[in-house]
């Protein structure tokens, strides 16, 4: 992909809102992801009914690496089943890993698949998804 | 100033991160040098000539620090490995011996983890009770805020003397009077202070005091804590073992040195202590108050010159320290921090360890700039220039 179309959907993502808020409603499962170096702080709200994935909001303070991925994440596997969900967010984690990984499965996500070269922002990239994962796999 | 002095300089890097740590001076690396080729040898074992030497300089090194923050005493000189570990030794060798339940200390939201965290732990495990000075609203202790929060209960105040988010400094000679007309401890983190302005005990009647070395220019894992003699002496060793004791039996009794060598067990940090006594050397040589008017007048510079850019905001404006906190207007302080390292320009992004101040200004996240004597106007321009570029942000970091 070219590394304008990328940048504009990476710029897109980051300044939408549409899943970006904080959710009282208590049917909503709470995450939060922290990057260990203290600095990203995203809250996921995750509302599963019947194996899937009713619903995906988040907010939080974040660069716009972990921001922009978190609002493609919660498109992408809004209304997904579980184990789908689970199946592309492993998909995404070897894509950064620079292992095999299918790509029509990611979507609009595919726009990081070149972050490995800036190894420091591995981690803004998967922070959520792998908050995401956690949860989850509590229903595995 | 003395810019020739920095290896890392020569680097094409504009180092603004000196709130983290601060470079290193050729003499401080030459001193670790010599050591380890002309006199390596161990601390207070030798009977023979190098392991002399290496006495005669961690112990004249002590000497050298007690006149830097002018103590009464050598012995109230103790080595530690940095702020953190410095902290700790007070309030876990003296006040947890020394407080008891319901006891109160009073801190800030804005001090560092270090000066937080090992009163929480006291809290949780004997009872006492950690109580918050409430800041102006410049996010400043005032002495009536002070006074406001001291109660009968009130046994210590615990506060950084320059705090490294905001850079304000506190009137720590004021405070040390209100709290012994208290009868009131006073604990000074100069992490942030002591490589920017002068720390002196006698002057300011600090009863406890912690530093780094590293941020004064010198090596990494060596720092010191100062405790009035009264109170050293009351204090209990955290280590025991080596060099520390005077005669030890086999029924189990001990007997101790004398302070401050029994809070030193074990093999010290003697490259630490070397370096440590040079980077000293090196800020005596060219005078704490020269680096402190220097420091001022180019932090004057780079506020003036920010306070030009409407897209940017300063946090700190009033703060008398030599940092500088802000941010991109609507840029996220780590993505700024990216930005900024295109260019080879080092400043921190961040929360800088000072969670709870973060809740109370509601500001998570701050690009910050400690300003040190090899810092420039130049360096300043280039920094203004990348930063009116910065519409450009996300062409360069992504
Ligand atoms: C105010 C303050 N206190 C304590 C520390 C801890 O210092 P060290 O990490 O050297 O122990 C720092 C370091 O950033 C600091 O800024």
């Amino acid at each position: 992909m070219d590394a304008n179309i990328k940048r504009s959907i990476i710029l897109d993502n980051y300044e939408d809102k549409t899943n970006r808020m904080d959710i009282e409603d208590t049917s909503y499962i709470k995450h939060n992801s922290r990057n260990v170096s203290c600095i990203d702080n995203i809250n996921l709200y995750i509302k599963i009914n019947n194996n899937t994935i009713e619903d995906l909001k988040f907010n939080g303070e974040a660069c716009v690496i972990s921001t922009s991925t978190t609002a493609i994440m919660c498109k992408l596997l809004k209304g997904k089943t579980i184990k789908e969900a689970i199946d592309i967010i492993k998909n995404y984690d070897s894509m950064i890993e620079e292992k095999e990984y299918n790509q029509e499965l990611l979507k609009e996500a595919n726009v990081f698949d070149d972050i490995y070269k800036q190894p420091s922002r591995k981690k803004c990239a998967t922070l959520t998804w792998h908050g995401l994962l956690e949860e989850l796999n509590k229903y595995e | 100033m003395n810019r020739e002095d920095f290896p890392m300089l020569k680097k094409e890097i504009v180092y603004f991160d000196n709130g983290a740590t601060t470079l290193k001076p050729d003499a401080v690396k030459n001193a670790i040098i010599d050591y380890y080729e002309n006199y390596s040898a161990n601390a207070h074992r030798g009977d023979y000539k190098i392991s002399m030497i290496v006495d005669e300089k961690y112990e004249k090194t002590r000497s050298k620090i007690k006149e830097f923050i002018n103590a009464k005493e050598d012995s109230e000189i103790v080595f530690t490995s940095g702020t953190t570990d410095s902290i700790n030794l007070i309030v876990n060798s003296y006040f947890r011996q020394h407080l008891k339940k319901d006891d109160e200390v009073l801190i800030t939201y804005s001090e560092h983890a270090s000066n937080i965290l090992p009163w929480f732990v006291l809290q949780q495990e004997i009872g006492i009770k950690v109580n918050y000075i409430k800041l102006d609203e410049s996010y400043e202790v005032t002495l009536d805020n002070v006074k406001k929060a001291i109660t009968n209960n009130t046994k210590v105040i615990s506060l950084a003397h320059i705090t490294n988010v905001v850079g304000d400094v506190r009137p720590i000679k004021q405070i040390a009077k209100l709290a012994h007309e208290n009868n009131i401890l006073l604990v000074v983190d100069a992490a942030q202070s002591i490589a920017h302005t002068k720390v002196d005990v006698t002057d300011m009647d600090i009863d406890f005091l912690a530093f780094s070395a590293h941020k004064i220019y010198g090596p990494t894992g060596i720092g010191v804590m100062y405790a009035k003699f009264s109170l050293l002496d009351k204090m209990k060793p955290r280590n025991y073992g080596g060099g520390m004791n005077a005669i030890f039996t086999k029924d189990g009794y001990i007997e101790l040195r004398e302070v401050p060598t029994r809070f030193e067990a074990g093999t010290p940090n003697i490259e630490g202590v070397i370096g440590l006594s040079a980077a000293i050397d090196y800020v005596n040589n060219i005078g704490i108050d020269k680096i402190n008017k220097y420091e001022q007048d180019l932090k004057k510079y780079l506020l003036e010159e920010l306070s030009k850019l409407d897209f940017i905001e300063v946090y700190n404006k009033n703060a008398k320290g030599s940092s500088v906190a802000f941010n991109i207007k609507n840029i996220f302080a780590q993505d700024t921090a990216v930005y900024l390292d295109k260019y080879n320009i080092c400043i921190r992004a961040g929360n800088h360890c000072a969670k709870i101040l973060n809740e109370a200004i509601r500001v998570n996240n701050t690009c910050r700039i400690v300003i040190s004597f090899y810092n420039t106007k130049e360096e300043i321009d280039l920094l203004i220039n990348v930063l009116k570029n910065s519409k450009n942000i996300w062409n360069e970091i992504l």
